[in-house]
C-alpha cells in the first residue's frame, strides 16, 4: 500500500472517539487514568448515550476528567461523588450517571457515601481507580496501600500494627444487596483492555436498565507515586497488586431493583 | 365569587414541607435531627413522588444530603435540605462548593442550642455561621429569618425564588420555637414542577445532558490564581446586587421611637410584647425585625440612628447580630445587647428590665 492509499477513508482502521476532547491530558506518562478515560469515552460513543450521560468527577488526579470526556459533568467535593450522582440519577432517571473515583476518594474520605449509595442500589456506575496511593497530593498512603509498601506518610513501609490493613473495598461492596455487578479489571495489557471495555459497557447498560449499582474497579499503576518507570510499575503491579486485588468478577446478578 | 382561603393549623416544620411540595420542588434530601425532623417526616407522609413527582430521600448523613443537593441543583432542579445546628455544621463544606459553583438551592437551619451536641432547645447562636460564611472562602448566603409558621411557608417559596434569581444558595434561619410551634397558616398555591424543557431554558448551564450544545460542567475548581480571582470578583459583584435589591425588614412603632429593639425570628415575637410593655410605661420603644439577615438592613438602621437615642439587640445567643447593628450605627448612639443562651428564651418582662437598666437610664 502506498502512503496515499493508507490515508484514504476506506483504509481507516482507528480513530479517536468523539467523546474524547482534544485537550492535552495532564496525566503522567504511563498512568492508567488516560487509558480508562479512553475506554469509557469509546463505550459511551458505541452505546450512543453521549447526550444522556452525566459524569461526576472526584477530587484526585482525575479531578479534570471533565476536560477530557465530552459529556455533561459535575465536579464533586472529595469523596462525595456517589451522593452527587445519587441525586442526579434520582432526579433525572432517564440519564446514564457515573462517578469516577480514586481509592482515597472512594475508600477513605468517601467510604460512607460509597457504601450507602451501593446499599441503596442507586442505578449508577462507580468507576474506581485503585492505584494504592494518593497520586494528586504527592504519594501519601491510601486505604488500599499494600502491606510493606512505602509512601510519603508510611516511609518505612505500611506496617499493619500502625496503619491497619489494605482495604478490599470492592469485596465489601459486592456483599451489599444494592450492587448488581462488581468487577475488578486492569488496563496494562491489550487483553485486559479489551476485557475492561466490556465490563464498562456492561456496567453502563446496567445503569440504563435500572438493575442497581455497578462497580468497576481498575487495579492501576501510579508510576510517579510509586517512583518507578511505567514499565517497572506494571510489572510491580502484576506481581504485588494482583495478589491482593485479584482480577475478575466479584459479583454479577440479574436482580430486580425496586424504587425510581 | 370570592374563593375562601384554606387555613390550616400546623407546626413550622410541617409548613416548610407543604410549601416545598406546593411550590414545585423536585427534591428533598435530609438527615433526622431534632428540632426539625418533622420536615422530612411530613414529606414522607405526604408521598409527593406519587403526586407531583418530587423525590424525597433520607441520606446517610448531613454531608451526603448537602452533596445530593449539589448534584440536584447542578441539574437545574429545585432542591432543598433541612437540618439543625450540628447537622448544618457538617454541611458547611458542601455549602461552600454550592456557593462557588453558583447553584440555586435552599438550606433550612432550625437552630438549637450549642456549642457541641448542646441542647434540643431553641437558639439563634448560628447567626455568625449563617451570615458571615460558615464554610471556607469568601461567599454569602441569602439568609431569611421567619418568625411565624406563615413565614416558614412563605419564605420557603421566597428563598427558592431568590436562589434561582441569583443562582446562589439561600438559607432559612429559623429556631426551634418557630419550627415546633403550631399556628394558623395559609399554604402557598400549587405550582407544577418545571418540565425538562423549561429547566433547559431557565438553567442553560445545568447538567441535563449534552443535546445540541457544548457539554456543561459544574465545578468550583480553578487552578490558576487569576481565574479563581475572577470567580471571586464575579461572586462579589453578584453579592453587591443582592445587597442593593433584596434587603427586607419589618418595623413596629418605629416612627416616633426613642429606642429601637432589634430582633429576628422568635425573639421578634417576644420583642412585640416588649414594645407593648414599654409603651405602657411611657417608654417610646420600636421594634426593627430584620427579615433578611444577609443582606442586613444596614441602611435602615443608619436612618433610624439619626432619630433615636439607642438600640438594643435581643437574641438567643451571647450576642452575634448585635455586632452588625454596631457596624451600622458606627458609634453614633449606644448599642446594647440582651440575650439568653443554651436554649433559654427571654421573657418580655426581663427584656424590658434589661432595656431600662442598659439604655433608658
Ligand atoms: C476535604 C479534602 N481533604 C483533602 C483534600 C486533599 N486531597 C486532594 S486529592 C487527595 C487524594 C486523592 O487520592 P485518590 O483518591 O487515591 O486519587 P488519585 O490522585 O490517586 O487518582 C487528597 C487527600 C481535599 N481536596 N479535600
Ligand atoms: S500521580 Fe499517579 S495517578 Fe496521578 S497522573 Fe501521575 S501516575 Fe497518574
Amino acid at each position: 500500500m502506498t502512503a496515499k492509499e493508507i490515508i484514504k477513508p476506506e483504509n481507516l482502521v482507528y480513530t479517536k472517539t468523539k467523546v474524547m476532547t482534544d485537550v492535552p491530558m495532564h496525566y503522567c506518562p504511563g498512568c492508567s487514568h488516560g487509558v480508562i478515560h479512553k475506554l469509557i469515552a469509546e463505550a459511551i460513543e458505541e452505546m450512543g448515550i453521549q447526550e444522556k450521560t452525566i459524569g461526576v468527577a472526584p477530587v484526585g488526579c482525575s479531578v479534570f476528567a471533565y476536560n477530557y470526556l465530552d459529556v455533561d459533568f459535575q465536579e464533586a467535593a472529595h469523596g462525595r461523588a456517589p451522593a452527587v450522582a445519587t441525586a442526579i440519577k434520582r432526579l433525572q432517571p432517564d440519564k446514564c450517571v457515573f462517578t469516577y473515583q480514586g481509592d482515597g476518594d472512594l475508600a477513605a474520605i468517601g467510604t460512607a457515601e460509597t457504601i450507602h449509595t451501593c446499599n441503596r442500589g442507586e442505578n449508577i456506575v462507580i468507576f474506581f481507580i485503585n492505584n494504592a496511593i494518593y497520586g494528586m497530593t504527592g504519594g501519601q498512603m491510601a486505604p488500599t496501600t499494600l502491606e510493606g509498601m512505602k509512601t510519603s506518610t508510611c516511609p518505612y513501609g505500611r506496617n499493619t500494627d500502625i496503619y491497619g490493613f489494605p482495604l478490599k473495598i470492592s469485596d465489601l461492596l459486592a456483599e451489599l444487596d444494592g450492587t448488581c455487578y462488581v468487577t475488578r479489571q486492569s488496563v496494562h495489557k491489550v487483553g485486559n483492555i479489551v476485557k475492561a471495555k466490556k465490563a464498562i459497557k456492561k456496567a453502563l447498560q446496567n445503569s440504563m436498565d435500572g438493575k442497581g449499582t455497578s462497580v468497576v474497579e481498575f487495579v492501576s499503576s501510579c508510576n510517579s507515586g510509586w517512583k518507578m518507570s511505567p514499565h517497572k510499575a506494571n510489572l510491580w503491579m502484576e506481581e504485588n497488586m494482583f495478589a491482593k486485588y485479584p482480577l475478575g468478577d466479584l459479583k454479577d446478578t440479574e436482580k430486580k431493583h425496586y424504587g425510581q | 365569587m370570592k374563593v375562601m382561603e384554606e387555613i390550616k393549623l400546623m407546626k413550622g416544620n410541617e409548613a416548610i414541607a407543604h410549601a416545598a411540595i406546593r411550590c414545585g420542588c423536585d427534591g428533598y434530601f435530609g438527615y433526622p435531627i431534632t428540632p426539625q425532623s418533622e420536615v422530612m417526616e411530613t414529606l414522607m407522609q405526604e408521598k409527593p413522588w406519587e403526586t407531583t413527582g418530587m423525590v424525597v430521600l433520607q441520606a446517610e448523613s448531613e454531608v451526603a444530603a448537602i452533596n445530593m443537593v449539589y448534584g440536584g441543583a447542578g441539574c437545574g432542579k429545585k432542591v432543598l435540605t433541612s437540618s439543625s445546628s450540628p447537622g448544618v455544621s457538617l454541611k458547611q463544606e458542601g455549602i461552600s462548593y454550592i456557593a462557588c459553583a453558583e447553584l440555586p438551592c435552599l438550606i433550612v437551619n432550625v437552630m438549637r442550642g450549642g456549642p457541641g451536641l448542646g441542647t434540643i432547645q431553641p437558639s439563634q447562636a448560628d447567626y455568625f455561621q449563617a451570615v458571615k460564611g460558615g464554610g471556607h472562602g469568601d461567599y454569602k448566603l441569602i439568609v431569611l429569618a421567619p418568625s411565624s409558621v406563615q413565614e416558614m411557608a412563605d419564605f420557603t417559596v421566597l428563598a427558592l425564588d431568590l436562589a434561582f434569581k441569583y443562582n446562589t444558595p439561600s438559607m432559612l434561619l429559623a429556631d426551634g420555637i418557630v419550627g415546633q410551634m403550631m399556628e394558623k397558616v395559609v399554604l402557598p398555591p400549587f405550582v407544577p414542577r418545571r418540565t425538562e424543557e423549561e429547566i433547559r431554558q431557565q438553567c442553560p448551564w445545568a447538567t441535563t445532558g449534552k443535546v445540541n450544545r457544548k457539554s456543561n460542567v459544574i465545578t468550583s475548581l480553578a487552578l490558576q490564581a487569576e481565574e479563581m480571582e475572577e470567580t471571586n470578583l464575579r461572586l462579589q459583584r453578584k453579592y453587591a446586587q443582592i445587597v442593593e435589591n433584596e434587603v427586607r425588614f419589618e418595623e413596629v412603632q418605629c416612627d416616633d421611637a426613642d429606642y429601637i429593639l432589634v430582633a429576628f425570628g422568635s425573639c421578634a415575637r417576644v420583642g412585640e410584647k416588649v414594645v407593648e410593655l414599654a409603651r405602657n410605661e411611657g417608654i417610646k420603644l420600636g421594634l426593627l425585625r430584620p427579615i433578611t439577615l444577609w443582606p442586613f438592613p444596614t441602611k435602615e438602621i443608619q436612618r433610624l440612628a439619626k432619630q433615636v437615642k439607642g438600640f438594643m439587640s435581643l437574641e438567643l445567643s451571647a450576642g452575634q447580630m448585635v455586632e452588625d447593628v454596631r457596624l451600622a450605627v458606627n458609634g453614633t448612639v449606644p448599642v446594647e445587647f440582651y440575650g439568653r443562651q443554651g436554649g433559654v428564651v427571654p421573657l418580655a418582662e426581663e427584656t424590658l428590665a434589661a432595656l431600662k437598666e442598659k439604655l433608658v437610664k
